[in-house]
């Protein structure tokens, strides 16, 4: 036991799941585990996972904290849909690529801080602050689409973010990798992450032993409002082009989806990144089974439909008391058994 | 204390009046009994569901899977009526026995593993939404006989204004709302249980019960606002209604009643679908604005009302510290 890191040890059955998902894959289409090189860029259904599960990711990444806060953030979705349309028409209007994603970003931050502005100060139920964005997004990045799927095929350092490579991996791999690695230091090498689980296990407690709430959770879905953002410019970047209606449709759905599955409790008060991309490379990996197997893409409601309610009984407070009386008769059983084998020695 | 009870109510009447009279400056013709026929026509299947909606949220839930209910139900009825020679009323009570019972096993899975209704009902979402699809992917036209029959059924109101049969529907349910909520034993059980959960059950509310009413209800309307919206469509599909449950928070949102439970009027609800239904009706006045206008107008009311509420909340709040403090001032007095 002891050569096993922590990390795979609490993230077992993620892992289980995971590597079950993946050998099924393999068997369905045997070449699933193959990578190539071809033009300077790495091949493969692997790779295609990581490649397509990018903007789960991302939105993971940020909707782990604010579902650690005891929050939600219903807006992701939405917000990729504006940040995606900026992007589109400052780069399409002759900005430079760095103004661009200077903007689109700013963007998304803005955002996130409406969202923090609603729930830490105006202590609105995150579900609800988070629902008006949710339902005026998409009309907001119709309104700077001016209602057309604005497309920049000629632009092709935008697109760079989206099918480009580097170091032989494709670009969306590499930026949520960086910025999964980035959020993993800062939470965890600092008291941040602490400080986060604090507000989600009582916000009043943790505000009256000083923990400075308003702010925290105030840059939590700020940095959700971010993620999103980053993932909204992968998205048009990958399909050249806005559209206000579909971009990131039913993302937010998925990336809570990969939160939970990850092992965070919608409960709030601890989380695990790890858990949450492992989460997302779970969901991301299915959809890839099942277009392979050859089944109709429909299959993945009922698929996750099944999956969250599995964990939902597991999770349960109810099953959670019976696991915990299942455990404590098993160690009085085995204490028995040690003080009888005394008695007879 | 009364006063500020009904205040977000009254607040969104005023509002729906504002409304109304913007419209008629800007359009003398929207006041016509033929403009009122339409706009209930259009939004009965919203009505229908939104109040099943009104309960769940006056308990302190929310039901994400109203919109995928209503494509099933939709898609079950369209496929049902192709390959099958039941009468479409066979078919509705088949139809409403399902959604009733899909409802109420989300309410007992809330209950019983005492999980988030947000969770549950997003599961319900995607199963309700995926059990569509795999009964068909196309759009199943409806051609019964009997649908054009009921399709035919209407009120003429003066200044020649039809009420459909599912204005009608929609109507009658509000109404039932309204007294349930307001007149029965169940209703009183959804207000407690959305007080205060701890309160509700120290005072003996059947809790369990209650929970699996309020979600077998929401899942009853949902089936009948799938009714009533193949009525209008005259087709099954399994992308129909999309972001429905999203239109219905809204609605009873902004008729004033509070998120968190325990507070509100069925008849707000009814309000706030007229108001959304005003915005679009200008929309279609105007021409020129494009229907994502709607959604933005929609975010900003969402936003203006429970901004309200917050600051209802934070008056009556400071005026019982300012009570306590007075009364903790003058002892001798009482």
């Amino acid at each position: 036991m002891m050569a096993i890191p922590t990390i795979v040890r609490e993230r077992t059955p993620q892992l289980v799941v995971l590597a079950v998902i993946l050998a099924l894959n393999a068997i369905i289409s045997p070449g699933f585990f193959s990578i190539e090189i071809q033009n300077g860029r790495l091949y493969g259904s692997l790779i295609d996972v990581l490649n397509r599960g990018a903007p789960v990711t991302l939105l993971a990444i940020g909707m782990t904290l604010v579902i650690a806060t005891k929050g939600i953030d219903l807006s992701v979705g939405a917000v990729m849909a504006i940040v995606g349309a900026v992007a589109a028409s400052l780069i399409t209007s002759g900005y430079s690529l760095p103004a661009t994603l200077a903007g689109a970003l700013f963007v998304g931050l803005a955002c996130g801080i409406w969202n923090g502005a609603l729930v830490a100060l105006l202590d609105i139920q995150p579900i609800i602050a988070t629902l008006i964005l949710m339902v005026a997004g998409r009309g907001i990045a119709q309104l700077i689409t001016e209602g057309v799927i604005l497309t920049f095929n000629d632009k092709p350092e935008l697109i760079f973010v989206g099918s480009g490579s580097f170091l032989n991996l494709p670009m969306p791999v590499i930026i949520w990798i960086v910025l999964a690695i980035l959020a993993i230091l800062v939470v965890r090498r600092s008291a941040l992450g602490l400080l986060i689980e604090a507000i989600g296990v009582n916000r009043r407690a943790s505000t009256l032993s000083g923990v400075n709430s308003r702010v925290i959770l105030l840059a939590v879905y700020a940095v959700s409002g971010l993620c999103a953002a980053v993932a909204g410019v992968i998205a048009a970047a990958d399909i050249k082009g806005a559209d206000a209606n579909n971009a990131g449709l039913w993302l937010e759905m998925d990336a809570i989806l990969a939160v939970v599955i990850g092992g965070t409790s919608l409960l709030g008060g601890r989380f695990s990144l790890i858990g949450s991309l492992m989460g997302a490379m779970i969901i991301q990996s299915l959809n890839t089974g099942i277009l392979l197997a050859g089944f109709p893409p429909e299959f993945n409601l009922i698929i996750k439909a099944a999956i969250i309610l599995i964990i939902l009984i597991v999770q349960s407070p109810a099953s959670q008391t019976a696991m915990a009386n299942f455990r404590a008769n098993r160690q009085t059983m085995a204490i028995k058994t040690e003080s009888r084998e005394h008695a007879a020695r | 204390m009364k006063n500020s009870k009904y205040l977000p109510l009254m607040a969104t009447f005023v509002v729906f009046v504002l409304a109304y009279i913007i419209c008629i400056s800007v359009f003398p013709n929207m006041l016509s009994t033929r403009v009122a026929g339409n706009l209930l026509t259009d939004n009965a299947f919203l009505g229908i569901t939104a109040v099943g909606m009104t309960f769940v949220i006056l308990s302190g839930g929310i039901d994400l899977s109203v919109g995928s209910v209503i494509a099933f139900t939709g898609v079950f009825l369209s496929v049902v009526l192709r390959d099958t020679s039941i009468h479409p009323l066979v078919a509705f009570a088949m139809v409403l026995v399902l959604t009733t019972a899909f409802g109420a096993a989300m309410g007992g899975v809330i209950f019983f593993l005492d999980m988030p209704p947000f969770i549950v009902t997003l599961a319900g979402m995607f199963l309700a939404r995926g059990i569509s699809y795999l009964l068909t992917t196309d759009s199943v036209p409806i051609t019964h006989p009997f649908y054009s029959t009921l399709q035919d059924i209407f009120i003429r109101m003066p200044g020649n204004g039809r009420l459909t049969l599912i204005a009608i529907i929609m109507l009658v349910v509000f109404a039932v709302g309204i007294v349930l909520a307001q007149r029965t034993r169940f209703g009183t059980y959804v207000y407690a249980l959305g007080g205060n959960l701890t309160s509700a059950q120290l005072m003996g509310v059947p809790v369990a019960k209650t929970t699996i009413g309020i979600y077998a209800l929401s899942g009853f309307l949902a089936g009948l606002s799938g009714i009533v919206f193949s009525l209008y469509t005259s087709a099954g599909y399994s992308l129909a209604a999309v972001g429905v449950e999203l239109d219905a928070i809204a609605a009873v949102v902004i008729g004033g009643t509070l998120l968190t439970g325990g507070y509100g009027f069925v008849a707000g609800t009814f309000l706030g679908i007229c108001i959304q239904g005003l915005i679009q009706t200008y929309i279609v006045f105007d021409g020129t604005l494009s229907s994502w206008w709607t959604k933005i107008v929609i975010g900003l009311l969402l936003f203006g009302f429970i901004a309200l509420q917050r600051g209802l909340m934070w008056m009556s709040e400071r005026s019982a510290r300012n009570k306590r403090h007075a009364s903790a001032a003058q002892p001798s007095s009482a």
